[in-house]
């Protein structure tokens, strides 16, 4: 287990750091970062100046190694466009994102995985191609759209919840309603795919055989082996929804890490995308970590192949 | 999978016929699979209308008319069948620009797929063909790219090489390569064990060759798959970058704009957001039960 989990961290550790050199090399490479700063209308010397000032005259991997370094002492620079450092802005918006993406992996795992096992049970019969159906369906309905229409539909003819911000909890109903939707098809598929294999397996016969209640061997038995690559696939999801919630952010006007980018990509606010993309990729590659050590922990033939 | 029957062993006349009896099972179970059906019907007319749009649309997706803005549609009461779909914000006709969507979604749809397909398909074979010291690093290069988020890798760089329909394919076929390069690499794992390719090497094919002619026609049937779905996801993408601003500018008729200009109207006429959102789940609907259907048909053991 041990062996297991340090050989996962030595690539986990190194993922992260590839991943900084993308993020990094992702707006450098791009155009003179200096033009983009100054405008369209800057002077020769107001660019070459800026260029100076920023520290964009150095020689690019001394910029990396000096910009990984304040990362790691989580200092991300000062915002091109606020008055304020990028560590503050991000703190301050990071609780609403980790809020919408806990309620809404919470809420795609109440209703995936009952509907998955509920599809496993009655395989092959309506329960079952209905609830495929419904996966078919939503995978086609855009997460924005979604919003969209639950914000005509619940905010605007029935007046039962705000329509945008995140003042109360209920303003967070519909946005996690629609950022989990997403993950609902997968987690379903993969709790009904990995049921069905577990209550086709011997000992699932057995207890059967020795006379326990269906519910017994459905829940007791089979779900526990079952849901295993279910924890795997929600700490990926999680990461999906907090990389995804950006577009949910921007419909309902929540002021989250995904706003956040936006605005500063819709800015050339570069310090902010960048510390954004590295941070949101940095929580992936812990999650996939955590969920890979897990996953070993709970299922033993993992860490022995 | 359909095997020969053995009614062909021994005449030898009959042994030709296998390949094409094959094929013929695989139409058969496609028009007896419901959703590839409705699937295939629904793709067929939407590429249709796109292919056609000139001659369909009622008028000029691009002319504004300030003084018909925001008539809706004709099943409300003041609407009529000059603008059977309404207008938008600035009167042009909400038909029109639809059909118009069509094209759009569909070529950066096929176009994002050609080059994350080729690019996902390289590194995929590559891993899975050579193995070992290479396929570590490939796979590393996977890992990598799944860790960056990708909406908004997508929309700084699109906003960096500047928002357009160009910097859109380029961007999203740069990035959603992963998915083509995981499965193309198991399925050339298993191909490469077989029989066959090692009766290749031991005559003497090169490399390219083996992987050109006994790799890539085999695992033909799980690229094509990924793909439909990768176009999907492409479109997807592309309908949420131009939701946000940084994708498709106006004035072109992306559905995902036609989205984003209708959202401040959308509490009095929810119809401007409605129409174009249908189409895009109709289109991305379209493409999932396709390639959900040609996977349980070319592969049926694979199903779920």
């Amino acid at each position: 287990m041990l062996s297991f989990t340090s050989q996962r961290l030595a690539v986990a550790l190194s993922v992260a750091l590839t991943v900084s050199i993308v993020a990094f090399l992702l707006l450098h490479l791009s155009g003179d970062l200096a033009t983009a700063i100054a405008g369209p209308e800057a002077t020769a010397a107001q660019i070459a100046e800026i260029r100076h000032q920023f520290g964009l005259d150095r020689p690019m991997t001394l910029q990396y190694l000096d910009w990984l370094w304040r990362a790691l002492h989580f200092d991300f620079g000062n915002s091109f466009y606020y008055r304020d450092t990028v560590t503050s802005l991000v703190a301050s918006r990071m609780p609403v994102t980790m809020t919408l993406g806990a309620i809404s992996l919470m809420l795609a795992l109440v209703i995936a995985i009952p509907l998955g096992v509920l599809a496993a049970v009655y395989s092959g019969t309506i329960v079952d191609r209905l609830a495929l159906g419904f996966c078919v369906l939503g995978q086609a309905v855009p997460a924005f759209c979604l919003g969209l229409g639950l914000i005509i539909v619940f905010a605007v003819h029935l007046h039962w919840l705000p329509v945008s911000g995140t003042a109360s909890w209920k303003n967070y109903i519909m946005p996690s309603v629609a950022l989990g939707w997403y993950a609902v098809p997968a987690v379903m598929r993969l709790s009904r795919n990995g049921m069905l294999e577990v209550l086709s397996s011997d000992y699932i016969r057995t207890a059967r055989a020795k006379g326990l209640r269906p519910t017994v061997v459905i829940l007791k038995h089979a779900l526990r082996n079952a849901i295993i690559p279910v924890v795997a696939l929600a700490a990926v999801q999680f990461g999906f929804m907090l990389g995804g919630s950006i577009v949910i952010e921007a419909v309902f006007n929540m002021q989250g890490l995904g706003y956040l980018a936006w605005e500063a990509i819709a800015r050339n606010d570069f310090p902010v995308v960048q510390a954004v993309v590295l941070i949101l990729a940095v929580i992936y590659v812990a999650l996939t970590f955590l969920a890979d050590v897990a996953n070993a922990f709970l299922d033993p033939r993992i860490r022995l192949a | 999978m359909t095997v020969a029957a053995p009614v062909d062993i021994g005449t030898g006349l009959e042994a030709p016929a296998a390949p094409q009896r094959r094929r013929a099972g695989l139409l058969r179970r496609s028009f007896g699979h419901s959703g590839l059906v409705l699937g295939g019907t629904m793709l067929v007319a939407i590429i249709a209308i796109a292919l056609a749009a000139p001659l369909l649309a009622p008028h000029d997706p691009y002319n504004q008319d300030l003084a018909h803005r925001l008539i809706p549609p004709v099943w409300q009461a003041k609407g009529g069948w000059d603008h059977a779909l309404g207008t938008d914000k600035l009167g042009r006709d909400y038909l029109s620009r639809l059909i118009f969507g069509a094209r759009i979604s569909l070529l950066i749809g096929t176009l994002t797929v050609l080059i994350s397909g080729t690019i996902g398909t390289v590194i995929g074979v590559c891993a899975g063909y050579f193995g070992g010291r290479v396929d570590a690093v490939l796979s590393y290069i996977v890992t990598t790219r799944l860790a960056l988020p990708v909406v908004l890798v997508a929309l700084a760089s699109a906003a960096l090489v500047g928002s357009s329909l160009q910097g859109v394919i380029v961007v999203l076929g740069l990035l959603l390569w992963d998915r083509f390069a995981v499965v193309t690499r198991s399925a050339t794992q298993q191909i490469a064990r077989t029989d066959y390719v090692a009766a290749a090497r031991a005559i003497g094919c090169s490399t390219l060759r083996i992987l050109i002619s006994e790799i890539l026609p085999n695992i033909l049937n799980a690229l094509i798959v990924v793909a439909t779905l990768e176009m999907a996801h492409a479109i997807l993408l592309e309908a949420a970058l131009s939701f946000l601003g940084l994708g498709v500018q106006p004035p072109l008729p992306s559905w995902g704009l036609m989205i984003s200009e209708g959202k401040q109207y959308m509490f009095f006429s929810p119809w401007v957001i409605g129409i174009p959102a249908a189409a895009l789940v109709a289109l991305v609907l379209a493409i999932n039960l396709v390639g959900d259907g040609l996977r349980d048909v070319t592969a049926p053991e694979n199903r779920g």
